[in-house]
């Protein structure tokens, strides 16, 4: 289910681009400003990485939530990492597809796990009734007995638990 | 083909309506009755505006005038607004709040997911499979309060009560297909909002039963928000609104 960002000459190059894998490498590595032990990359959220006719450099980016105030520092923060290792680029931000969890790669969840934020369980789509619950394990014990203080977190992408065995408060990053 | 003189109008109609209740979310900052609810509050405006963002600047590229986002959104006059008179009613308690939340969110979520599947026009598409992924924690959220505070104690069930007596009359200009919106529905960019309004009554129905509500029966629905008639709440909300851009024109972050 995870997806890597992709470049425009991943198939069949006739000569090996090294500026635009060396741009794919930078932009990949650029932390999320909200959440920073993943990267734009481990998050899905950096879509891919290609050059336009002219040969510039284009990062194509997806917002996480319609409202998420990091889109902005995100698309800078990407900008100047690949400024400063002397890759002139041009930043579009893509909304479709749209972004889901579903595209956060197994590292970024595991990245996220030692963070202390528990990663979305399972996959988007079921539309849950009123009242029920999704099963998070809690990030430091790895206990299921858990309990959802508010579905609405520190950040969009984020809701509130707290663990009942260990009793640590943590932030879950739901599905979406 | 929709032109941008079928499109627009209707677009407009549906950035309004997140614009303005965003705006009314956004009021609760530093007011909600504990700090979860502050965060959820906060959280679904943020919601709306963003969906309020893409809209209008998908209309101002449509319209192809120039007008920005910030344009739109800031520098009309109030009667070129066209949301409905539900989403600017005033927030009073918890109770009345929660309960519009419901009810928009309740429309909205179909509507997003109807316009996500169907819609002609492809940035329309995708703004709204976003939207609908986010209007479904909404309608849970502000759904599970209902039931909540319907079903409580004694004062917070009289409080659901006088929400549901004050705002159901608002509800019926949901689904009231303005010249704009029956222009874009023939033209295949939005859904037609019939089948909409058989899942609305149903959530509504399965909410306000597990809430002991009843649904008052009207006579006479509140409407006029398409045309730009609104009401009194509407200039002040629009002067807190409006206030920086229009004392400090042209000015940005």
């Amino acid at each position: 289910m995870t997806q890597t960002p992709t470049t425009s000459k991943d198939q069949a190059a006739p000569v090996a681009d090294f500026g635009l894998a060396r741009a794919l490498e930078v932009a990949s590595a650029v932390p999320d400003p909200e959440v920073p032990c993943v990267t734009v990359a481990d998050l899905g959220i950096l879509r891919s990485v290609a050059r336009d006719d002219s040969g510039r450099i284009v990062v194509s980016l997806t917002p996480t939530y319609s409202g998420c105030p990091a889109v902005i520092a995100i698309e800078m923060a990407v900008e100047t990492a690949l400024l400063s290792a002397g890759i002139d680029s041009k930043i579009e931000r893509v909304i479709t597809p749209a972004w889901t969890t579903d595209w956060i790669t197994d590292e970024g969840r595991e990245k996220l796990r030692a963070y202390g934020i528990a990663p979305p369980v399972g996959s988007t789509g079921g539309r849950k009734a009123f009242f029920a619950e999704d099963v998070v394990a809690c990030p430091r014990c790895g206990s299921t007995h858990t309990t959802k203080v508010s579905e609405f977190g520190s950040t969009a992408c984020k809701a509130h638990y707290r663990c009942d065995d260990c009793a640590e408060p943590f932030d879950y990053f739901k599905c979406i | 083909m929709a032109t941008a003189d079928t499109t627009v109008p209707a677009i407009l109609e549906i950035a309004d309506d997140c614009l303005i209740l965003g705006h009314r979310l956004s009021e609760w900052c530093g007011h909600a009755p504990m700090l979860e609810e502050e965060l959820a509050l906060a959280n679904m405006g943020l919601d709306l505006l963003g969906q309020a963002r893409a809209l209008y600047a998908h209309a101002g590229e449509l319209e192809g005038k120039g007008r920005s986002e910030d344009d739109l959104a800031f520098l009309r006059r109030e009667r070129d607004y066209v949301n409905c008179l539900l989403v600017e009613r005033r927030n009073n308690d918890f109770a009345h709040t929660m309960l519009r939340q419901l009810y928009f969110a309740a429309f909205m979520q179909p509507l997003w997911r109807a316009i996500a599947a169907n819609s002609s026009d492809e940035t329309l598409r995708g703004i709204a499979a976003k939207a609908d992924k986010e209007m479904t924690y909404h309608l849970r959220h502000a759904g599970e309060w209902v039931i909540r505070m319907g079903d409580g104690t004694e004062e917070s069930a009289a409080r659901m009560a006088d929400a549901v007596d004050e705002l159901h009359r608002y509800t019926g200009e949901l689904f009231m297909a303005s010249a704009a919106r029956t222009a874009a529905i023939t033209a295949g960019l939005l859904p037609d909002p019939e089948p909409i309004r058989a899942e609305w009554e149903e959530t509504i129905a399965t909410v306000f039963a597990a809430a002991k509500l009843t649904a008052p029966e009207i006579r006479t629905w509140q409407k006029g928000g398409r045309d730009g008639i609104h009401g009194e709440d509407m200039g002040h909300l629009l002067a807190e609104l409006q206030f920086m851009q229009r004392a400090y024109p042209g000015q940005t972050w």
